[in-house]
C-alpha cells in the first residue's frame, strides 16, 4: 500500500455506554465507581458516569490494526485524555498521515465524539506491512 | 498552594517494584478482543485456532493494548521497604506505595499514556513489569489545581524482549 501524508485513516466507531464499559471492565478489573456509578461521576464533576480513557486508547489500536494489516506494526502511540467520554456519546477514531519515513509512518491520531469535539488527541507511528 | 511535597519530588525516579504475569492465555485474549471491538466480533485472528496458526505470527497474539496483570499477577515485588497497604481506589496509592504521605486530593483520573513497543505478546507469554516513578507537575483547570502523576514501567516477556514501554499519566483533584 501507497501511502502519501494527508491520507485519511477508515474510521473505527462505536456508540458507547454501560454495555460498553461494563464489558471493558469486566477484562481490565477496571470496576471503578466513576465509571460505574452516575453519582460517583457527578461527584467527580463530569455529570455522570464516564467510559474508560484506557477504552478510547484501544479503540485507536482497533483503527490502526485494521489499517496496517497483519504484517504491519504499531510502534508508538501518545494519546491525552481531554474530555470525558459520557454515557450515549458516538466515538469515532480517526487517524490522518502527517509524515512517511520508508515503511514507518507518523499519524495525528485522536478520538471525537458525534459533534466532532476531540476526546482523545495525540499521536501514533506504524510501520507499513508488506 | 502546591499539592507536591519534597518526599513526592525525591520519590522522583525511584524503581518501586517488579510484578510477573501468569501466563497469557488463549482465552484472555479472546475475551480482550470480544470487549474491544463489542458489539462487533473481533479480528478471527484473536479468535480463531485456525486462522491465528496460519497468520504470519503461527499462533495467537494479544492485542497491543491487553492487559496481563489484570485480575491478579503470579508475583509482586515491592522494592520499598516501607510501603503501605494499597486501598482500592484510593487517590492516594501511588504514594502510599512509597511509604511517604499522598496530598490527599478526592478524585483522579486517567490523563493520558504514551507507550513504545517492542515485540508482541503472544499465548503462553509471561510478562514481567518493572515500575519506577515519574515526574510530578500541576497546573491549573477547570476543577481546580490539577495534579499530574506520571508512572512509568517496562515490560519484557520470559525471553528478556522488550515488549512495551509506558508512560502513565494519572490527574488528580
Amino acid at each position: 500500500m501507497t501511502v502519501n501524508i494527508g491520507d485519511v485513516v477508515p474510521t473505527f466507531t462505536r456508540e458507547t455506554g454501560f454495555a460498553n464499559w461494563n464489558r471493558y471492565a469486566a477484562v481490565n478489573d477496571e470496576f471503578v465507581p466513576i465509571h460505574m456509578d452516575d453519582a460517583a461521576g457527578e461527584a467527580a464533576g463530569n455529570g455522570g458516569a464516564f467510559g474508560m480513557g484506557n477504552l478510547q486508547w484501544a479503540y485507536l489500536h482497533n483503527m490502526l490494526r485494521s489499517w496496517i494489516g497483519e504484517t504491519g506494526e504499531i510502534l508508538s502511540m501518545e494519546v491525552q485524555f481531554r474530555s470525558p467520554n459520557v454515557k450515549g456519546q458516538t466515538i469515532t477514531a480517526h487517524g490522518v498521515v502527517t509524515a512517511v519515513e520508508g515503511d514507518v509512518v507518523t499519524l495525528e491520531v485522536w478520538t471525537d465524539q458525534q459533534d466532532g469535539i476531540k476526546l482523545a488527541p495525540g499521536t501514533a507511528t506504524v510501520r507499513m506491512g508488506k | 498552594m502546591s499539592n507536591i511535597s519534597e518526599a513526592m519530588r525525591a520519590a522522583v525516579g525511584t524503581v518501586t517494584g517488579r510484578t510477573t504475569s501468569y501466563p497469557i492465555t488463549n482465552s484472555d485474549i479472546r475475551k480482550w478482543a470480544l470487549a474491544v471491538y463489542w458489539p462487533e466480533q473481533p479480528p478471527a485472528l484473536f479468535t480463531d485456532p485456525a486462522v491465528a496458526e496460519k497468520s504470519i505470527y503461527g499462533g495467537f497474539v494479544a492485542p497491543e493494548d491487553l492487559n496481563p496483570f489484570a485480575w491478579l499477577a503470579a508475583s509482586h515485588e515491592s522494592f520499598i521497604k516501607n510501603a503501605g497497604k494499597l486501598e482500592t481506589n484510593n487517590p492516594d496509592n501511588a504514594e502510599i506505595a512509597l511509604g511517604i504521605p499522598g496530598p490527599g486530593l478526592k478524585f483522579m483520573l486517567n490523563g493520558g499514556l504514551s507507550v513504545e513497543y517492542g515485540v508482541r505478546m503472544r499465548e503462553g507469554d509471561v510478562i514481567t513489569s518493572e515500575s519506577s516513578v515519574g515526574e510530578y507537575s500541576e497546573r491549573k483547570g477547570r476543577l481546580g489545581l490539577m495534579l499530574f502523576s506520571r508512572s512509568i514501567s517496562i515490560w519484557t516477556n520470559q525471553n528478556g524482549e522488550m515488549v512495551k514501554r509506558t508512560a502513565g499519566i494519572l490527574i488528580r483533584y
